[in-house]
């Protein structure tokens, strides 16, 4: 034990001191909690040496631990709500969270939409409620240093479930408000019943200058002939190291759609782990990243056909500018019974600078023989003679390039059913190349 | 309006243009017709502003001003339009977008406001009607799946539309069936007026059947070698541009 001890780092330390001193104050059980964190310190933090963290040595990354959030006061929830600016406007029904914590205040729990029910993570862990037995769906999630801190420290979040059609959409909103670094943990349960369907908004945001430490987890548990789709942001601020976790489970005849759209962040890593649980069933999951400075980006994906006859698309457009880092990792997953499965991943980076560099790690573990599944990773800079044919009829060069950056993270965004969320994450395309010129 | 004096132009160490002159003036339709490789595609590029090529020497002046210092959308903004010979696929970027954007880019260079969107479209249909060109293509990624022709109709609608004072013509006949050839040819005499310098480059002379020149000249190995009235393309036609090899030779 001792040698273990002395192979901590200081932030492992840290880690291992906070979760001493919470892990009681936390809501519910502490069993679960510490069962997740004793795998966790199993391994470490993960650093460059373990497959999955090459190109996100998250041990470089993380050398301090801010301290975890306290519940803002109302009327600081209040004005940090009024000034989130990522997807608002769009008319959903909000609920939202501000430096961690679930602002109740803003939700009206007992005049939700028709199929609509929601409860407090809080509330649910310390009732131990049924849906509990619910979480973590996906053993890829499970088995995640990421997933376990985030199992081991959250502190807020909610459980909705949808029994039937949703018009409205439903918008998780993290805003994070705090002037100093601090750290958050929130979970999301959604469970979307047989036929039902939903339009989830999730969008994360943070002020800039401080080290923030988000860890956020969705949870999916859709089941046959669902149809959901799922728009998220990371607009955090400037310095923030956000790291987060998407986890779905599929079920037959089923529409799952989701795109993560990273606009911010120092540092951010989003990992989806997706399980298509059920035949005939359509997954789309996207990603557009804009990166400039010294950002680093990495969107981790793994798609488990766990059935036959299921498609997966999976597209993700990385734009780095300046000396910014892009990683992608993705990896298909076919057993020997999922056959006619039918998947394609494709990652694309553009450079806009010499400077910048993309990681790209597309895999395919198959074990049918009766597939279609291909993938391919491309990295290149634009096209010289198309940036000449815009510039011959008149526009500028940086202007010419924001055409066409925009035309190629286009492909990614055009898959958004809600119109006024594409529109925004256009808007939000328009905005960036903005800030470059 | 154009003055090209003595212009030497090379591309990774090939020679392509070879101590060129031409004057081109106010209102004049001047072609050019010359054989396969002779260098005029290169010399539109070199107009228009294309990075790839090195000028070693000589000018290009448009108005007394010289271009070659110039950006391609300075030179754009300045008056110079360029119907490439072979125009770009852009996935990606809606036709309408393409061209509100540039549009906009040249008023905005020149000090003017930006068209509202209705006047925009107003100025679009009318140039779309007469090029026949159907209001789907332009709902289109830019000349993507376009046909030849529907690639070469999409240059001149662009014409029509920035309204350019110097416009070169690259090869706009190629891939044009007879119809499409009057319907661009049509599009073209529109433009002609008495501020308007058009260089119609071809390979043929059938193009100079619609659009008639004032004047033709004959290219060959990077030089201007013959300059003559309308007949000389009817002589080329007849003769071909074999009398012209010994020039390189010389
Ligand atoms: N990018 C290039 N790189 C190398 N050679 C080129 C390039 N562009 C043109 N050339 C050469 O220059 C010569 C003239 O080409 P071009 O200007 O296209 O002639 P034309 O339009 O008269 O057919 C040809 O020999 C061609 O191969
Ligand atoms: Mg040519």
């Amino acid at each position: 034990m001792a040698d273990v001890t002395l192979m901590k780092t200081p932030a492992e330390t840290a880690l291992a001191q906070a979760f001493e001193s919470a892990k009681t104050l936390l809501p519910g059980n502490v069993e679960s909690r510490a069962q997740a964190f004793e795998l966790f310190t199993q391994r470490g933090l993960p650093h460059r040496r373990v497959e999955e963290f090459k190109y996100t040595d998250l041990r470089a990354f993380l050398r301090e631990i801010a301290p975890f959030a306290s519940a803002p006061s109302v009327d600081e929830a209040k004005a940090a709500l009024a000034d989130a600016k990522a997807l608002a406007g769009i008319e959903a029904l909000q609920v939202p969270f501000v430096n961690g914590h679930l602002v109740r205040e803003a939700v009206d729990f007992h005049n939700l939409p028709e199929n609509v029910e929601i409860v407090p993570l809080t509330e649910a862990l310390a009732d131990n409620h049924d849906w509990l037995a619910k979480l973590s769906p996906v053993k890829w999630a499970s088995e995640n240093p990421v997933y376990q801190l985030n199992t081991s420290f959250m502190a807020d979040g909610v459980m909705i479930r949808i029994a039937g059609p949703v018009e409205t959409p439903i918008h998780l909103r993290f805003v994070t408000s705090a002037a100093s670094a601090v750290a958050t943990a929130t979970r999301i349960l959604v469970v979307v019943e047989e036929g039902a369907s939903v339009t989830l908004l999730e969008t994360h945001e943070s002020t800039n200058g401080a080290n923030h430490q988000p860890n956020d987890v969705v949870e999916l548990i859709a089941g046959d002939r669902t149809n959901v789709q799922h728009v998220r942001v990371n607009a955090e601020g400037d310095r923030a190291l956000a790291l987060s976790t998407l986890a779905a489970k599929i079920g037959g005849e089923a529409v799952f759609n989701s795109i993560n759209v990273v606009a911010g962040s120092a540092t951010s890593r989003h990992q989806v782990f997706a399980v298509l649980d059920g035949e005939n069933t359509n997954l789309r999951v996207n990603g557009a990243t804009m990166l400039k400075g010294t950002q680093h980006a990495d969107s981790t994906l793994v798609v488990e056909h766990a059935a036959p006859h299921c498609e997966s698309r999976e597209l993700f457009k990385t734009v780095i500018d300046n000396e910014a880092t892009g990683v992608f990792q993705g990896k298909i997953i076919v057993p020997h019974h999922a056959q006619k499965t039918d998947g394609r991943m494709m990652s694309a980076a553009l450079l806009l600078e010499e400077g910048g560099s993309m990681n790209n790690k597309p895999e395919l573990e198959i074990f049918a023989d009766d597939v279609q599944c291909a993938h391919g990773a491309t990295c290149g800079q634009l096209d010289e003679d198309l940036l000449f044919y815009l510039m011959a009829r008149g526009l500028p060069k940086k202007e010419a390039e924001s055409l066409l950056v925009q035309a190629f993270l286009g492909e990614a965004l055009e898959f958004v059913e809600n119109e006024a969320a594409r529109e925004a994450l256009i808007g939000t395309v328009e905005a960036w190349l903005k800030a470059r010129s | 309006m154009l003055e090209i004096k003595n212009l030497v132009v090379q591309i990774e160490d090939k020679r392509i243009l070879n101590g060129l002159n031409l004057t081109v003036n106010k209102g004049e339709v001047a072609a050019i017709m010359g054989p396969n490789g002779s260098g005029k595609s290169t010399l539109s590029y070199v107009i228009a502003g294309k990075e790839d090529y090195e000028v070693l020497d000589g000018e290009i002046l448009l108005n007394g001003e010289n271009v070659l210092e110039m950006e391609p959308d300075q030179r754009a903004a300045a008056g110079v339009f360029l119907a490439f010979q072979y125009p770009l696929e852009i996935p990606g970027v809606a036709s309408m977008t393409f061209l509100k954007a540039t549009l906009n880019a040249q008023r905005k260079a020149r000090g003017e406001d930006e068209l509202t969107t209705p006047d925009f479209i107003k100025r679009v249909n009318a140039a779309a009607t007469q090029l026949e060109i159907p209001k789907d293509m332009l709902k289109r990624a830019l000349n993507v799946g376009f046909s030849g022709g529907e690639k070469k109709r999409m240059e001149i609608l662009q014409m029509a539309l920035l309204q350019p004072s110097f416009c070169i013509l690259d090869e706009t006949d190629s891939g044009l069936d007879i119809d499409a050839l009057r319907i661009v040819s049509e599009g073209v005499n529109a433009l002609r007026s008495a501020d308007r310098a058009f260089l119609v480059i071809t390979h043929y002379q059938r193009l100079l059947n619609h659009i008639v020149p004032d004047t033709v000249h004959v290219m060959h190995a990077g030089r201007i070698v013959k300059t003559g009235g309308k007949e000389l393309a009817l002589e080329l036609e007849a003769n071909g541009y074999a009398d012209y090899r010994e020039t390189e030779a010389a």
